[in-house]
């Protein structure tokens, strides 16, 4: 197993480096720091199962498996019609040369078994096909409920694997789901897995409601309400379906985020015409003001160790981007193109910053790094607004608005992803209308 | 547009069922007040109500874009308004801002919010106990207007003086 070479000797491989077989082949690898160019050809066959219930959720966690990879843009999984190897056969050894011969690079090998107290114990190992190497691979035991979870555990461990890079498919997406005419639009709290699946709603559609944010733990959702008519902050727990208010303010609160530890929610306030930033700290029920401004301060976001926030400031003039101490302490202006910028939020890398820009009447997701340097454009339309940042910060989603004639029609209002180079754009299925998304942590 | 009225003209008919049908258009216009929430059609409504005040005073008042200050043109129906709400005092009320859809979520609603706290004060300034004002935005979230156009824009940009 020497032939597998370490990670760190492999600096400049661009996709995938295969060398012919015979002399000594790079590691299947992908680098996903420059533009994807050729998604890597990957062989997921059926889990394996004894009985039938073992082998359905084996079909099922090869299919979540396999749409996971896909949807990343970085991997082709192939057309299962196309294997040489049968499913029983590989669980004794895989035979390497048929799959090879299908042009696979990787290969899941992976069973599902019965622990007799009613889990189902999961193994899967990750093959290097022309090498005939393992790469990677573990075993856990679930309830069989939760087999998109194992299954999304099996994606991040081989996304992980041959990129280099944290998964980010064991995650959840709070957003706002829409539906009824654009004068009078229901808006509902919605959760679902990143792919779409698992959707329930948690709120009515009663009232108004925005911009939700996970906290770090992902079992609480800060969000806007106009509950009983007046906009406010409130924290929904997920385990207990209960909803909080964040506290009493004279004025209006919004534009909530979590801090890192979750002990913080940072927030807006608007109040006689201004609109100033503060921040609660959860544990003592203490709010600070961090913003002394006239302007509209607002949208802001913490840098992932907490120290700094960014945020938005019409200060200047028209709305830029900001970068103060999370004290409120030495505002300075970071964006400087042409055009208004707006929702920064801080990669959860930290090296970067999204935002959404209006310029010639477009909008635009784009990144920056936190000094301002290194602009670039995403994503373009009519509307697009609120980039999110999925855990490994390789991927953000956002939502895209078509605009609509005067009596509403055309209006769609859909929930979409883009890789950080700009490529690989999806529409995120979801049953109704979507605004607002926020991408979860990675679930512990 | 006949539909962007109905929602006012729909509250005020249900306030006012047994009075004939108010006109759900604003082209007639004959009290000079620069909103397309009045009506001419005034005959039948009481004195003091609230479709007194939608029909007759104006409810409404317009914003340029991204600008929260009062334009010239507002000042006439935000002159009336005071002089309606003075009368009548026992009403309290709420002033609604609102924004077009050409900007983001969160900027939208502390834009609304201006633009709510600037009528708000004009009325103030103008007489109208303070008491009795209070503001919400809805930043983009309640066009009146439907199309993505200028004429629709233009329409949503707007501060509402709703009677309590």
């Amino acid at each position: 197993m020497s032939r597998i070479r370490s990670i760190a000797a492999l600096v400049a491989v661009f996709v995938v480096s295969i060398v012919a077989a015979g002399s000594v082949a790079a590691e299947v690898r992908i680098d996903i720091t420059r533009g994807q160019m050729k998604p890597l050809p990957i062989a997921i066959p059926d889990f394996a199962g004894s009985s039938a219930q073992e082998s359905q959720i084996g079909k099922d966690i090869a299919r979540v498996v396999s749409a996971d990879l896909e949807r990343s843009g970085l991997f082709k999984p192939i057309d299962p019609k196309a294997f040489i190897q049968t499913v029983a056969s590989l669980q004794v050894q895989p035979r390497f040369p048929d799959w090879k011969a299908i042009n696979a690079e990787a290969l899941v090998q992976g069973k599902v078994e019965g622990t007799g107290d009613g889990r189902v114990r999961v193994e899967f190992r990750l093959w290097d096909v022309f090498n005939e190497a393992y790469m990677t691979g573990w075993t856990l035991s679930a309830s069989p409920a939760d087999w998109r979870r194992l299954s999304h555990k099996v994606a991040d461990a081989i996304y992980k694997r041959v990129t280099g890079e944290n998964g980010y498919f064991d995650t959840q997406i709070v957003y706002i789901a829409e539906s009824g005419p654009k004068n009078d639009r229901k808006k509902r709290l919605a959760i679902m897995d990143q792919d779409g699946e698992g959707h329930r709603f948690l709120t009515d559609g009663a009232e108004l409601v925005l911009t939700p944010r996970f906290s770090p733990s992902s079992r609480e959702i800060t969000y806007l309400s106009y509950y009983r008519g007046v906009p406010r902050v409130y924290i929904f727990n997920l385990d207990t379906g209960r909803r909080e208010a964040l506290g009493n303010f004279p004025g209006m609160t919004f534009a909530p985020r979590f801090s890192p530890d979750g002990n913080k929610v940072v927030f807006s306030m608007a109040e006689s015409g201004n609109t100033e930033i503060y921040e609660m700290n959860l544990l003592t029920r203490q709010k600070r003001q961090l913003t002394f401004n006239p302007a509209i301060d607002t949208a802001p976001s913490y840098s992932p160790d907490g120290a700094q926030i960014v945020f938005e400031s019409d200060r200047g003039g028209g709305q830029q981007l900001y970068i103060m101490g999370a004290d409120g302490s030495n505002a300075n202006r970071i964006s400087f193109g042409d055009g208004r910028y707006a929702t920064p939020v801080w990669s959860p890398r930290g090296d970067l910053i999204a935002f959404t820009k209006q310029k010639g009447g477009q909008f635009f997701i784009g990144v920056m790094r936190p000094d301002g340097s290194g602009e670039r454009l995403l994503a373009e339309g009519f509307l697009v607004e609120g980039p999110t940042w999925a855990p490994n910060g390789r991927v953000l989603a956002y939502w895209r608005e078509s605009p609509s004639d005067e009596r509403g029609r055309g209006q769609s209002v859909r929930l979409y992803t883009i890789d950080l180079t700009g490529v690989n754009e999806r529409v995120l299925l979801t049953p109704l209308d979507g605004s607002d998304p926020a991408w979860s942590p990675l679930i512990p | 547009m006949k539909l962007r009225f109905l929602s006012i003209f729909a509250a005020a008919a249900l306030l006012a069922a047994c009075e004939s049908a108010p006109s759900d258009t604003g082209k007639t216009g004959g009290t000079g007040v620069t909103t397309p929430s009045q009506s001419g059609g005034s005959a039948g409504i009481v004195k003091g109500s609230k479709e007194d005040f939608v029909a007759n005073v104006g409810d409404r008042v317009f914003f340029d874009f991204d600008k929260y200050n009062v334009r010239a043109d507002a000042k006439a129906t935000l002159d009336k308004q005071a002089a309606w709400l003075k009368a009548y005092p026992n009403y309290s009320l709420t002033i609604e801002g609102h924004a077009d859809e050409r900007g983001t979520r969160e900027y939208n609603l502390a834009l609304g919010e201006r633009r709510a706290n600037s009528v708000k004060e004009y009325l103030v300034g103008a007489g109208v106990a303070a008491s009795r004002v209070k503001t919400v935005s809805y930043g983009k979230e309640r066009p009146v207007a439907l199309g993505s156009n200028e004429a629709a824009w233009s329409q949503n940009r707007r501060g509402v003086t709703v009677l309590n």
